[in-house]
């Protein structure tokens, strides 16, 4: 669309502007101001430069709740991404039951992320837990407020039950705009289903494709409530991703220092990642 | 029926189980569910549900819940508007730079503005509001509500706006009678993300009240110590935080699809 | 290439169709000669579409049969009936480069490269596609993309034959002309059954030799541009084509002879029509003149088209429009018309009095 140069419009954007600023700078600022000082309590700060930077990079347990982080992360996508094709590439396209479909599959998202968690743990339980009981009766040992293995699988399947949708949504909504066109054309040349899905289907869905794989690259490096209302960041701290890290630093330790600077290292590794991929895959576009 | 419909089938009853069983437990006696595993509740009760709605920490949570949810989308809805008109019709200076930091907001983590939040708060006096909540989460709700709407607007031909000049309405008069409910489906998908984020998330409105604007998420901490006790009551309270999404989610039910490709599809 | 038969089909986009008015398409005959052109004529929504997917295969008729050859092919598949298909939007395969978009159906079918090779080049020469064989096809321009399509409907030797679903819809005016002629110059070179589906009609008379004339889900009338021009067989062609259509006026017969408002009018096949139904005289405005004496009538609006001007004048309630050419007088007010006979018609109940259906 052809749009008019002018610069009155920032009238209409100031309202947002103003209260993005107010959320976003001042506490930007004041995490920045943190993280190159000292404080001794009494609001008495001194100036520590790079030091509390330094030490983040030499704090294993940090380190290791990166490690975790980013494992956690690469599953997610890794099952989360290719599932969620699958289940849209599945569905009926048009019909009475797409609504229900719809609706049936929204609802785990509209789920607070709290309540994510106890659902989860109220049906992982051991004794009296549908998937513990069932996974215990199967003859496996299945324990996941004592086994990390378990810890992981039940925090994993998790995510997949409360994100796979938005996946499924994304990629659905890509598919039904693909015109018929597009299948009758593919059908007279003869094209089997795998090259129909190569050739039609992948193509016209690497738009909602890139949302998805943002969207939920950006939400479960940042996971923090459903984790730790089901496992609290254990066994130990086998399920301690950065945000648990990060919120136990800044409000119980009040070690204000360290947790701003991890702060600011967490932000940027996430605002990297993205822009990373959103460029590569925006490059790849214009070839 | 074709045999790939059981694909999304089984997704389906994978999705219901754990809300099933969540259900089923909230029906139960606290005496049925320490004592044994059953499939549905055999001993049928409604007390779970009935302390919820008599003791007013409970439903007072909700109702602090629901205020601020309320507050947050429809402010973040009507800021977003005019801004996102702008971003769609017009070019300005830094008007690019200004869509993209605005988006990467949305890439915080809410764990970096925890603590900044609560002494930013705490200083201008709004601490345990519900007023602090809405505009902690206008954060990532206004940069998602201005590029949804963005992307429905710019849909919407520059025609429209031309004619109803050229038909003599003022800006603010065709503003509202005219454009507003052109995108009105773009405003509800909007309004749906601004809720359903703000509906769904823990740390800041947890961290942002105290006791006085205490909301449901945060009362529910207090039994997920999943003693047995318990579990009945945050079952209960669980599939009452499930009911305003179900109902939020059927009005939009015809726009899902377009919607979650955020109108650019 | 395949002679074509279409016997008795009819097709309901309904479950259960009972009534005339379920079907999208009533009751459809047809014979196609092996490589002939042919177009579908009529407005949206006349059932020309349907019967083209009926004849790909991407709809199964619910009645009759269609014969590829004389082999019923009424339920088999597109990919198995061997057709080609260029639609209303150009579809392309966004990924691939010019040459393999060509390739794809030829390698769906298991052609070795060698092969591959020699008839895309050779079709892309055709098309005039040779210098972009190697550019991303996304990055073409919608008649090239539109080649693309018609393209990959070439490579393959085998095909019965290529339909178009008004493929010129989304290309840019000044290349329309262009890429018809294209159409029809290839038409001549490679012999193929070509079935062309438009709802106009310079495109269905310039690119068929054998137009059919489609309303309501029936066939209106089958033949050559000229037929329809000359002798429409219902009111409905002698409105649809030409411009201005066809004058249409209601009459009366009496003893074998036609009078409009009163007067006599001298018509081609006058003798034959009876006298029981809805009776209509039509005539087209090229075989109209002004004369001495004859029709009188009143000259309303003059419009100049350029090479010749439209006259429409009153005959009582009646319009006439006439074509006058350039440089010729117009009178003013009141006025005489002579009906060339042998170009007017009788209509009963809309069609061609005296003439089997």
């Amino acid at each position: 669309m052809n749009k008019t140069f002018n610069n009155k419009a920032w009238w209409m954007v100031l309202p947002v502007f103003l209260v993005v600023a107010f959320n976003a700078l001042i506490p930007l600022m004041t995490v920045v101001n943190y993280s190159v000082q000292e404080t001794f309590g009494n609001n008495e700060f001194f100036w520590s430069g790079t030091t509390w930077f330094q030490q983040l990079l030499e704090n294993d347990q940090i380190m290791d709740s990166l490690g975790r982080q980013i494992i956690f992360t690469a599953l997610a996508l890794f099952i989360q991404i290719p599932l969620g094709l699958a289940i849209a590439l599945c569905m009926p396209r048009k019909g009475p039951w797409v609504s229900v479909c719809l609706v049936l599959m929204a609802l785990p998202l509209l789920v607070p992320w709290n309540v994510v968690g106890s659902m989860w743990n109220i049906m992982a339980l051991p004794d009296i837990g549908l998937l513990g009981r069932g996974i215990n009766a199967l003859g496996i040992p299945y324990n996941y407020t004592r086994d990390p293995v378990a810890a992981w699988f039940t925090v994993v399947l998790m995510d997949v039950w409360h994100w796979t949708s938005l996946v499924v949504l994304l990629c659905y909504a890509g598919l039904v705009s693909i015109p018929d066109a597009y299948y009758q054309a593919a059908k007279i040349d003869g094209a089997r289903p795998w090259a129909v899905f190569r050739y039609i289907q992948l193509p016209k869905l690497k738009h909602v494709l890139t949302i998805a794989i943002l969207l939920r690259f950006m939400d479960s490096f940042m996971i923090y409530t459903e984790v730790i209302v089901l496992t609290g960041g254990g066994p130990g701290s086998a399920t301690k991703f950065l945000s648990i890290d990060l919120v136990q630093k800044a409000l119980g330790g009040f070690d204000l220092g360290p947790a701003a600077a991890f702060s600011i290292v967490y932000f940027l590794i996430i605002l990297l990642a993205s822009w990373l991929f959103y460029t590569l895959m925006m490059r790849n576009e214009a070839n | 029926m074709s045999k790939r419909f059981l694909v999304p089938i089984v997704y389906i009853i994978f999705l219901m189980l754990p809300i099933y069983w969540l259900v089923n437990m909230s029906f139960k006696t606290t005496n049925e569910i320490i004592n044994r595993f059953s499939l549905y509740p055999h001993e049928f009760t409604l007390d779970s549900y009935r302390t919820i709605f008599t003791d007013p920490s409970w439903y007072g949570a909700y109702i602090n819940s629901i205020t601020y949810v309320a507050l947050n989308t429809v402010l973040s809805v009507a800021l977003a508007l005019p801004a996102a008109y702008a971003f769609s019709r017009y070019r300005f200076l830094g008007d690019k730079h200004l869509f993209f930091w605005l988006l990467s907001n949305r890439m915080a983590p809410p764990a970096v503005f925890v603590l900044p939040f609560i002494q930013l708060y705490s200083s201008v006096g709004l601490f345990d509001t519900p007023l602090a909540v809405a505009f902690a989460h206008m954060l990532f709700n206004i940069p998602l509500a201005v590029w949804i709407l963005e992307g429905f607007m710019s849909g919407v031909p520059k025609e429209l706006d031309e004619t109803a000049y050229v038909d003599g309405y003022s800006f603010p008069k065709f503003f509202v009678k005219i454009f507003i409910p052109t995108i009105s489906a773009g405003i509800g998908v909007a309004a749906f993300f601004c809720f359903m984020f703000s509906w769904v998330e823990m740390l800041l409105a947890k961290n942002l009240t105290s006791v006085a604007a205490k909301p449901i998420v945060a009362a529910m901490t207090k039994t997920s110590s999943a003693s047995g006790y318990e579990l009945g009551l945050l079952a209960a309270a669980g599939v009452l935080t499930l009911i305003p999404g179900a109902i939020v989610v059927y009005f939009v039910r015809n726009y899902i699809a377009k919607g979650f490709a955020l109108g650019r599809v | 290439m395949a002679k074509i038969t279409i016997n008795n089909l009819r097709h309901s986009y309904m479950p259960e169709p009972k009534r005339d008015e379920d079907f999208a398409l009533k009751r459809v005959h047809l014979d196609w000669a092996d490589g002939g052109a042919y177009a579908l004529l009529g407005p949206s929504g006349c059932g020309k579409t349907t019967l083209l997917n009926l004849i790909s295969g991407l709809l199964h008729p619910s009645e009759g049969k269609i014969l590829f050859d004389g082999r019923d092919v009424s339920n088999e598949t597109p990919e198995r009936r061997n057709i080609a298909q260029v639609f209303q939007f150009p579809v392309i395969y966004d990924t691939m480069t010019v040459y393999d978009n060509l390739a794809f159906p030829l390698r769906n079918r298991k052609v070795d490269e060698a092969e591959i090779k020699k008839r895309v080049t050779a079709i892309a020469a055709m098309l005039e596609l040779t210098a972009t064989l190697s550019k991303r096809a996304s990055g073409l321009t919608a008649d090239g993309k539109q080649k693309i399509s018609l393209g990959r409907g070439l490579v393959r030797s085998d095909v019965n034959v290529i339909m178009f679903d008004e493929p010129l819809t989304v290309i840019d005016p000044h290349l329309k002309w262009q890429l018809r002629s294209k159409l029809k110059e290839l038409q001549h070179r490679i012999k193929r059954t070509m079935i062309y589906v438009t709802h106009d009609q310079t495109e269905a008379l310039t690119f068929a030799d054998q137009v059919v004339v489609m309303n309501n889900g029936e066939i209106v009338q089958t033949g050559t541009p000229i037929e329809l021009f000359e002798k429409p067989k219902h009111i409905f062609v002698g409105h649809f084509i030409g411009s201005p259509g066809m004058n249409v006026m209601p009459c009366v017969i009496k003893g074998g002879k036609a009078f409009v408002n009163g007067h006599e009018v001298a018509a081609d096949n006058a003798a034959s029509s009876n006298g029981s139904s809805r009776l209509e005289l039509g005539i087209r405005p090229e075989f109209v003149t002004f004369a001495e004496k004859g029709l009188p009538v009143n000259v309303v609006k003059v419009s100049d088209i350029g090479r010749y001007r439209v006259v429409d004048t009153r005959l009582g309630e009646n319009s006439v429009k006439l074509i006058v050419p350039e440089g010729a007088a117009i009178p003013e007010g009141k006025a005489h018309l002579a009906f060339d006979k042998a170009h007017t018609q009788i209509y009963s109940d809309g069609w061609l009095a005296g003439e089997a259906r």
